[in-house]
């Protein structure tokens, strides 16, 4: 018997996972929720049918989306996470003892009960008291804040599907009002490879550059990603991404498998055709 | 026997398809098959049941099976004795009702704020409008209902007048007191017709303003496609259980102008959207109103936003409001409707139903996601943070009540000539100029053009209200009696 995940990455091409066990599946009032055991990545968890994160390479994407804004500003002390429901986000964050407050919204309760009980190992920090989860829509929470958070992390699904307001300039233009004056946003920003994740790199970095001054993206490798190389994008009104003071960054002692100041910088330097992209959006 | 989860036009149009008849009649794309492009954009499915009329499947024009079958099943579903199947959109039975009941020469009150497709009925058939004054809400200025009292006056001077017409509600979602106008018309031998185009869930959602059969009204013209779910210019006239008219009459005066080749896309449509409306329709209607209150709760937390709901209905001519209306007023953010219209379009991608001077109206029913609802409360949100102005300047009204010369026919009908608008201050206007939507005009044939008139018209313009009706496109010219 085999038994395989498959997801299309375009409309020719796709990618496989042999699975072991189907641990979990059930419908949410958002989305189907599925767990897989493989003997490649791992526990994995997709939504909809879409890959979202696994045991073995989750790290990439956690560190990456965590530390390199809190490199480029480290005395963020608000925190505002909008998705991340399977933890990694917080857990990254956690790991800093200077932040002092970490808010997390996200829209589906069903999908932190279902990490909480398979993903352990990225769902270990959710219950720090720093951290107050709302079981809400991001783009509703965000709307009534002012001028109050250091830094706001969307680690949101793609742009259909629940997180699809969470690609609006609603949303951007909310977070920025959201934010202090030195505040960062750094968003999960699609892949600029498949034509249909480009169009919504495109769309995302077009709104974002409505609201801030400063409006970098940067990418890393993750395999289980389509085409395996993803951008988050960066964004404020005052903090520039690559004048950073590594020194007390690395003072920090922040055992990390991906992330380095090195790696940090190099993040920003991207390939042609994606600037071009970015260009034209 | 027939019951409301049937729908024999859509049952009928199932069984052609299974059949798999060859088609040797129009339409001539065959199934799809002659138009490869329109199938390939359209889907199969849709191609392959847009056919012509036959005997399986009934003839609007002349129905005595399953369009007739369909019409039954509607008329019980709304309370109507009978109910005819529109396919020219809700003006077209806003025009039958009318021409119904009247003809040329007889009198008919209505409220100024009727939408154009009454007027151009007038226009059509030589019928005389006695205008009664709606009302203005003063804050808001935008038109209200008629209060039974103007009513009552305008039947007393008109006692050969043979119609009062009604808007349940308006576009705003006012409503009269309809049920009070009905005893009043009824009392002196008038016939009452109501303008039902924005008020299909009247008749399925629970605590709602009354709608026009219960009322007792003798017609209804009821837009299906607005609130309903049928497609596009599909739409039901209701005529009530106690009119003095026969179906037979009603049906004449529809064929006059109805297309002989009616589209069963538009009709199954209706089919559908009855049944779904009779066996889901007070859910949808619950589901509908609990999305317009949350989103009328969050829009008025926001600040600078009114958006207004039964508080405002305490007056003669303001008797109640249809609360699944999401209508909100913008001026005290500095902006005009139309402005926060386009900016949602432009810089939200957020299509709302219209933008006027003063206010904006978002249709919300059942078919919205929770998502959306945030979105646009997020965008209106962000709007006033980044666009809002100070409001000083801004035009305080949206309705003007006009002087009637002549009546809209012989005003057409005249030696007419063209001059520019700005010029046009007291000549008698030959032609309508509105903003479209709401389709209300400003100004109608037979009306005096004032200077107040063309400096709300120039105002419009300028603050980008599409503006129509005029047979200059650019409305630089109007259109006068000699």
């Amino acid at each position: 018997m085999e038994l395989w995940f498959t997801e299309f990455h375009s409309n020719d091409a796709k990618m496989s996972i042999r699975v072991d066990k189907h641990l979990h599946s059930e419908q949410s009032e958002y989305q189907r929720i599925d767990v897989f055991e493989s003997p490649e990545f791992g526990r994995f968890l997709t939504l909809d049918g879409l890959m979202m994160l696994t045991e073995k390479d989750e790290f990439m994407y956690h560190e990456m989306i965590v530390h390199v804004p809190m490199a480029a500003a480290p005395d963020v002390k608000n925190v505002l996470v909008i998705g991340a429901g399977d933890g990694g986000t917080i857990r990254e964050l956690c790991r800093y003892d200077t932040i002092e407050h970490i808010d997390m919204a996200e829209i589906d309760g069903r999908v932190i009960d279902v990490c909480r009980e398979f993903f352990p190992s990225t769902t270990c920090t959710l219950d720090d008291p720093r951290v107050h989860i709302h079981v809400e829509d991001g783009l509703k929470y965000v709307r009534s804040k002012e001028n109050f958070y250091d830094l706001i992390i969307v680690d949101s699904t793609d742009p259909f599907g629940p997180g699809e307001g969470l690609f609006t300039s609603e949303f951007y233009g909310n977070c920025c009002k959201a934010l202090t004056e030195n505040g960062v946003l750094v968003n999960q920003h699609e892949s600029p490879y498949y034509a249909d994740d480009a169009k919504a790199m495109q769309r995302a970095h077009r709104r974002i550059r409505e609201f801030f001054p400063i409006c970098g993206v940067y990418q890393f490798h993750i395999p289980t990603y389509p085409s395996g190389h993803w951008l988050f994008g960066f964004a404020s009104k005052t903090v520039d991404p690559l004048k950073f003071d590594a020194e007390r960054w690395n003072s920090l002692g922040i055992k990390t498998r991906y992330y380095n100041t090195d790696l940090h910088r190099g993040s920003f330097a991207i390939p042609n055709y994606v600037k071009e992209l970015l260009a034209k959006s | 026997m027939m019951d409301q989860n049937d729908a024999p036009i859509y049952e009928a149009l199932l069984r052609y398809r299974d059949e798999r008849i060859v088609p040797f009649d129009v339409p001539g794309h065959k199934h799809g098959k002659g138009n490869p492009e329109l199938t390939a954009f359209l889907g199969r499915t849709c191609m392959e049941v847009d056919v012509n009329s036959m005997k399986p499947l009934d003839n609007l024009i002349h129905p005595v099976s399953v369009i007739r079958d369909a019409e039954m099943l509607a008329a019980e579903a709304f309370g109507a004795r009978h109910c005819f199947f529109m396919i020219n959109g809700g003006s077209s039975a806003v025009q039958a009702m009318i021409m119904s009941v009247c003809k040329e020469g007889d009198k008919i009150i209505l409220p100024r704020n009727v939408h154009k497709s009454a007027i151009n009925a007038l226009v059509v058939s030589g019928i005389v409008p006695v205008y009664v004054d709606p009302g203005v809400n003063p804050k808001l200025g935008i038109p209200l209902g008629m209060s039974v009292d103007n009513v009552r006056k305008a039947i007393e001077a008109n006692p050969e007048a043979k119609a009062v017409m009604v808007n349940n509600p308006t576009y705003y979602g006012v409503c009269a007191d309809l049920k009070g106008i009905v005893e009043l018309a009824h009392s002196h031998g008038m016939a009452v017709l109501a303008d039902e185009a924005h008020g299909t869930h009247l008749y399925f959602g629970e605590n709602m303003p009354i709608n026009a059969m219960a009322a007792g009204a003798d017609f209804a013209a009821v837009s299906m496609h607005k609130t309903g779910g049928s497609l596009t210019q599909s739409a039901f006239l209701l005529v009530g259980q106690n009119a003095a008219v026969t179906e037979g009459h009603v049906r004449a005066v529809i064929n006059l102008t109805q297309t002989t080749s009616a589209s069963y896309l538009l009709l199954a449509s209706l089919d559908i959207s009855r049944r779904n409306l009779a066996t889901r329709g007070r859910e949808m209607c619950r589901k509908m109103l609990e999305s317009v209150e949350y989103a009328r709760e969050e829009i008025n937390k926001i600040g600078g936003y009114y958006a207004y709901a039964d508080e405002l209905a305490d007056t003669p001519d303001f008797y109640a409001f249809d609360r699944t209306k999401l209508s909100i007023y913008t001026r005290d953010i500095g902006l005009a409707g139309i402005e926060v219209y386009d900016i949602l379009r432009d810089s939200y991608d957020i299509q709302i139903e219209f933008g006027d001077i003063g206010n904006i109206l978002a249709i919300i029913t059942a078919g919205d996601r929770w998502k959306d609802i945030e979105r646009l409360v997020s965008a209106l949100s962000e709007i006033k943070r980044r666009f809002s102005k100070d409001k000083a300047g801004l035009f305080d009204h949206e309705y003007i009540n006009p002087t009637v010369k002549i009546s809209p026919h012989d005003a057409f009908y005249s030696e007419q000539e063209s001059v520019p608008i700005g010029g046009s201050a007291g000549r008698i206007s030959g032609e309508s100029v509105m903003c479209y939507p709401p389709g209300i005009p400003i100004i109608a044939p037979g009306e005096l053009i004032t200077p107040e008139i063309i400096a709300y018209i120039s105002y419009c313009k300028e603050k980008g209200c599409f503006m129509t009706g005029t047979e200059d496109l650019e409305l630089n010219f109007i259109r006068v009696i000699k």
